[in-house]
């Protein structure tokens, strides 16, 4: 909210300079975004003149030459474009060195030929109003010369404040001038009101729902003429952000801004049937507002209406139909008020907001409409020449007046952890316009009726003592010890181990989008269908993030692109996050781990070549957070037609028991193509699952003194047998000393024959009591020729 | 003395001269045949001993035994010395080139900053004897706004501001709803945070869709707002450096009362709003101040949500506060552009290789 500083000192004058207030308000709740200046920069070269002379330019059939009195004595030539320029007008001027509002510097220049020694002002050029048909005309009774800021100031300063939802009765310069009345302690200008009415008119005015309509008021004003507002009042909506528009509506937003409460003024004699009905819309019914847009709108929405039909959406926006114009002489002033979250639906329905809904959703007080009614007649009867014919015509439900709440100084200080004594309490309250009654340690504060909706508490009482007492310089002190211990569970430190872990062998950790789009999901199938739960926004940003991921390897590959496009050779990176499944009703997520090699996985250097980021050379990784967790991961056929992405015979599926936890494969060339990467190998596995196998603590087994003996083994099988298969047998076979077998080559060519492959198996024995000899070992090399022959395989050599 | 023992002294002298000479080790080994080896003079004298007369019998036999022993012993003392000799001189021309790069261990990964700094964030309430709580990003609308005391017409509901799934599903906007559901499985004392991914809808240059909070909750009998300024102030130090100071601004959020905005004085500046060399300081635009998170008392309608887990209003009170993670890592690293983060460009992300310990704030 833009608060003119002119007009906030007029309510409550601080004394402060507008950065130290502004530090105050900040301080004590009252957010302040900037401070802004409307108008001019300065004051100075902005003076009164007269026009002593003006001729046709020469050269420019638009343009006239002048000469003005600045009151220096000598008669200054100014070139004007503007049509109402003459001889004998009262005129603001800016003379060289003056900047205008926008930051215009004003300099002698020449025009078309003739030299311009400043320039004559239009009422838009000084911010005041829209108004650029013409330069602006003074009183002609001022002197040159006279300082414009003894007039009207070209500029001033704009208090933009952020009132949050809870202070709908700041959202009104007279609101914040009780601030700083509360802050400060510096006295606070009643609001002016109005005259006694001359006349007792009533009007018919029925409201239907009383709940969505709590309270509606109207005065009848006589004799109205309707005509441009004064220059202080212009001044002061345009510095305020609203555009002037006539006295009789500018009257109505001056009085909005100036208390918070919005109006609507009718044009009386327009209003259908003589009487106002206050009502529910009915299904399907439509209104124009006064933006001329025709508005549909539901049963729920409020109209007020005339006898024929709807004039207005209650609390939102005006019609055209009853609207004040130029020829309006009588004028019904309504002041009502709205149920705020009706308005807040009515408004998000329609799409439509204004100043009006702004505030009436935040719930304002019922009590206000009363007085303002009182206020903004002074203003009507004083600048628009009318006669207040009417007493305030109110139909009002239940009014209930607000409650006292009791404040114990002992709650005060347990929750805040300082004292403030009871008194203290009692100040700040009153300050801030509360009832007070102390009761030795204790007080009871009732609220005025425009803090009743927001303080109902007395935690909400604390806070108010809280924060004008000034909550920064409450001490700072430590909770007593907590009973817990802090520490990171389980599942917290494997995710951190597996960070490390991955940092550690090459991995940059990413963090991608975890909305995509159904088009990235079908990119991972070569068919361009991909067959997985999507779980969608149903209103998101742009279709482009609509999909909650199923999958992180979209968004692994998506950043993997953008750096081969910027010049990467090869990509490692891996993320933890969620993914999401199931349906709205039933929604779902987990934590994944993803991991991407695309490119070699280890870099070329000076004395050794670059490993392939290949199948195996993630499946060394996934063994490595497998031991470094003691979570055994198995790997299986991997399940094909649920990860078309992957290339069938060059992936596997992850195991934990027989239940898949994810997979890890290379990835489909098409698929790789469509991403624009060379080549790509994943790993995406639920973490969660693997989690809830972490072991207990490690138990120590027993080492042998004696040294192992190994040997080395070359197994002929068919090719197609897997060598976990084949070093299961010889595990199982090879007794209990047996313990290690591992494949260290794999060979595959004439002379192990057509269809058949060589593994060279490792052996080590050990026993706990004593060296094994040959003898033991050949036993053992027996027991596992006869199993190998059972599946096909034979010692070869 | 008999000839031939003169002619083993003689021999012996000679021997241990050449051994004295050899210069290397095959001339040590000339020397070795020459003097030991089976085609020697002294071994053809040992073996000719039987057909010595008697009386000779014993004292050549003993000299020559002597010699070839002591002769030995020289050898194997001047080939000790020869081998050192010419290790040394081997390991004196054997020079790398220090300055290749050494084979990588293979490293070189990086934590991404976000992660960085939660943990470092983390560690400090751990430290201060917090736990760490998750919970779900798809939130019911009850978790992220009723039970958080969100009037029914809070902007924050609105389907302009918040992403949805159908009306009472939603993308959390907050790690807040945590704060609910940890009370509800916990009766007090309760310390936790709560980091997470959040969601709004908002996509500008200083908002992105999808962002990090950390959430505290801090909740027992007389927690009071002055243990929320201390501990705020102990965790400003931890993270931007020991000379920090808070402020505490009044403001409002729903869940708390009363609440506050909460700065850490400027580590760019010392707070003072102006560089050394007089220039406004852009970090903190002057005002010596940078705000970091919002906090509060938790509002006694919150707990009145979870009384059956054992949250009286009336005896237990708790202090609750909440910060974007981006935002205090672009305050420790200068990451100047929000969208930085979700790039994943590796020179970016490449810079974060270190473990990232470091001495404290980033003056
Ligand atoms: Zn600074």
């Amino acid at each position: 909210m833009r608060v003119p500083m002119q007009w906030l000192n007029e309510y409550c004058d601080s004394g402060l300079e507008i950065a130290q207030l502004a530090e105050r308000l900040a301080m004590t709740g009252t957010e302040v975004e900037r401070i802004g200046r409307h108008g001019a920069s300065s004051d100075e070269f902005f003076v009164v003149g007269k026009v002593l002379t003006c001729e046709k330019h020469p050269d420019a059939d638009k343009l006239s030459v002048t000469t003005v009195d600045v009151g220096d004595g000598e008669a200054k030539t100014i070139v004007c474009g503007a049509p109402n320029v003459t001889a004998g007008l009262t005129v603001p001027v800016v003379l060289p060195g003056g900047e205008l509002p926008g930051g215009m510097k004003i300099k002698k220049a020449k025009l078309r030929g003739v030299e311009s020694n400043g320039m004559i002002l239009s009422e838009r050029e000084l911010e005041i109003s829209e108004d650029h048909d013409g330069i602006m005309v003074l009183d002609e009774s001022l002197r040159a010369g006279t300082a414009l800021a003894e007039v009207f100031p070209p500029g001033q300063d704009v208090l933009e404040l952020e009132i949050t939802p809870n202070r709908p009765d700041c959202l009104g310069v007279h609101g914040i001038a009780r601030e700083v009345h509360a802050i400060t302690g510096k006295p606070l200008a009643e609001l002016q009101t109005g005259p006694k009415p001359k006349g007792s008119e009533s009007y018919t005015i029925e409201v239907e729902n009383h709940a969505l309509c709590p309270r509606f008021t109207a005065r009848i004003f006589r004799g109205v003429t309707v005509g441009p507002s004064p220059l202080w009042l212009k001044q002061r909506l345009s510095a305020a952000g609203q555009r002037p528009i006539n006295n009789v509506v500018d009257i109505t937003n001056y009085v909005m801004l100036l208390t918070g409460q919005p109006m609507h003024a009718f044009d009386m004699d327009k209003i259908r049937g003589e009487k106002i009905i206050v009502r529910n819309a009915v299904a399907g019914e439509k209104v124009t507002t006064l933006d001329g847009i025709e508005r549909e709108v539901d049963e729920q929405t409020v109209l007020v209406c005339d006898a024929e039909g709807p004039t207005a959406i209650a609390g939102i926006m005006g019609g055209a139909v009853s609207e004040v114009s130029d020829s309006t002489t009588n004028v019904l002033l309504e002041i009502a008020n709205w149920n705020g979250p009706n308005i807040h639906r009515t408004s998000q329905l329609l799409a439509l907001r204004s100043e009006a809904s702004g505030r009436f959703e935040k719930g304002l007080s019922v009590q206000l409409p009363l007085e303002v009614q009182e206020i903004a007649s002074a203003f009507m009867v004083e600048l628009t020449g009318a006669e207040l014919v009417s007493e305030t015509i109110d139909v009002a439900s239940d009014t209930a007046s607000p409650q006292p709440i009791r404040l114990r100084a002992n709650r005060v200080t347990g929750l805040l952890g300082t004292d403030i004594p009871i008194e203290r309490c009692a100040e700040i309250l009153e300050r801030l316009d509360f009832a007070v009654a102390i009761d030795g340690d204790e007080l009871d504060a009732t609220p005025p009726h425009y803090r009743a909706a927001d303080v109902t508490r007395e935690a909400d009482l604390i806070e108010e003592v809280a924060r004008v007492d000034g909550v920064d310089k409450f001490p700072a002190t430590l909770p007593a010890a907590p009973t817990a211990i802090g520490r990171l569970s389980g599942a917290q430190q494997l995710k951190r181990a597996y960070e490390d872990l991955l940092a550690a062998n090459g991995f940059h950790e990413a963090i991608t989008w975890s909305f995509i789009n159904d088009a990235a999901i079908d990119a991972l199938a070569p068919d361009g269908k991909l067959a997985i739960e999507r779980l969608k926004i149903a209103n998101p940003l742009s279709e482009d993030q609509s999909v909650m991921r199923p999958l992180v390897l979209p968004g692994l590959l998506e950043a993997a692109k953008h750096n081969f496009a910027r010049g990467a050779e090869a990509v490692k990176l891996f993320e933890i996050g969620a993914v999401y499944g199931g349906t709205v009703d039933d929604p779902r997520e987990h934590t994944a781990l993803a991991l991407l090699i695309s490119g070699d996985t280890t870099a070329k250097t000076w004395r050794s070549q670059p490993e392939g980021g290949d199948f195996y050379a993630l499946k060394g990784v996934v063994e490595a957070l497998a031991s470094s967790s003691g979570v055994s991961i198995g790997f299986a056929p991997v399940d094909a037609a649920a990860r078309p992405y992957l290339i069938p015979g060059r992936s596997a599926e992850l195991l934990i028991g027989d239940d898949s936890i994810g997979y890890l494969g290379e990835l489909h060339p098409t698929v790789a193509k469509q991403h624009d990467v060379p080549s790509a190998v994943a790993v995406e596995l639920n973490l969660g699952l693997v989690a809830e196998e972490l072991p207990s603590a490690v138990t120590y087994e027993a080492i042998s003194t004696f040294p192992p003996a190994r040997e080395d083994i070359a197994v002929v099988v068919d090719s197609n047998v897997p060598a976990a298969d084949v070093v299961d047998v010889v595990h199982a076979s090879g007794g209990r000393m047996l313990k290690e077998a591992t494949v260290f080559d794999v060979f595959e060519g004439e002379q192990v024959g057509e269809g058949k492959k060589s593994l060279a198996i490792r052996l080590t024995y050990s026993a706990p009591d004593r060296t094994l000899t040959d003898k033991d070992t050949e036993k053992a090399r027996a027991s596992i020729t006869k199993k190998l022959e059972e599946i096909g395989g034979a010692l070869r050599g | 003395m008999s000839e031939t023992v003169e002619k083993i002294q003689a021999i012996e002298a000679n021997a241990a001269s050449a051994i004295g000479a050899a210069e290397t080790l095959a001339e040590l080994e000339d020397a070795r045949v020459r003097y030991l080896g089976r085609k020697a003079e002294l071994n053809d004298i040992l073996k000719s001993i039987a057909t010595l007369p008697a009386e000779e019998k014993g004292p050549v036999g003993k000299a020559g035994n002597q010699t070839r022993g002591k002769l030995e012993q020289l050898l194997a003392a001047r080939q000790e010395s020869l081998e050192t000799a010419e290790l040394n001189q081997l390991l004196e021309q054997d020079r790398l080139d220090i300055s290749l790069p050494g084979s990588p261990a293979i490293g070189g990964g990086s934590l991404h900053p976000i992660s960085r700094t939660r943990r470092e964030i983390e560690d400090v309430f751990i430290g201060m004897g917090y736990q760490v709580a998750e919970g779900p990003e798809v939130e019911k609308v009850h978790y992220n706004f009723d039970a958080l005391n969100h009037s029914p017409n809070h902007p924050a509901r609105e389907w302009t501001d918040t992403f949805y799934f159908q009306d009472d599903v939603l993308l959390r906007t907050h790690t807040s709803p945590v704060q609910i559901r940890v009370m509800e499985q916990q009766p007090p004392p309760v310390f936790v945070i709560v980091p997470g991914k959040v969601y709004r809808r908002d996509s500008d240059a200083t908002h992105t869709p999808m962002f990090h909070q950390i959430e505290g909750l801090a909740v027992d009998e007389g927690i009071t707002l002055t243990d929320l300024r201390g501990t705020l102030l102990e965790f400003s130090k931890a993270i931007f450096g020991d000379q920090r100071e808070v402020r505490l601004r009044p403001h409002f959020f729903p869940f708390t009362e009363p609440s506050v905005e909460v700065d850490v004085s400027c580590f760019k500046c010392g707070g003072k709003g102006f560089l050394k060399d007089g220039a406004r300081c852009n970090l903190c635009k002057g005002t010596g101040w940078i705000e970091i998170l919002g906090a509060g008392m938790v509002d006694p309608n919150v707990f009145s949500y979870v009384r059956e887990s054992g949250y009286d209003p009336e005896t237990v009170q708790g202090f609750a506060f909440g910060m974007g993670v981006e935002r205090i890592a672009f305050l420790k690293h200068g990451i100047p552009d929000l969208r930085l983060f979700y790039e994943n460009d590796l020179r970016m992300l490449g810079q974060f290789e270190s473990f990232g310990i470091s001495s404290g704030g980033r003056v």
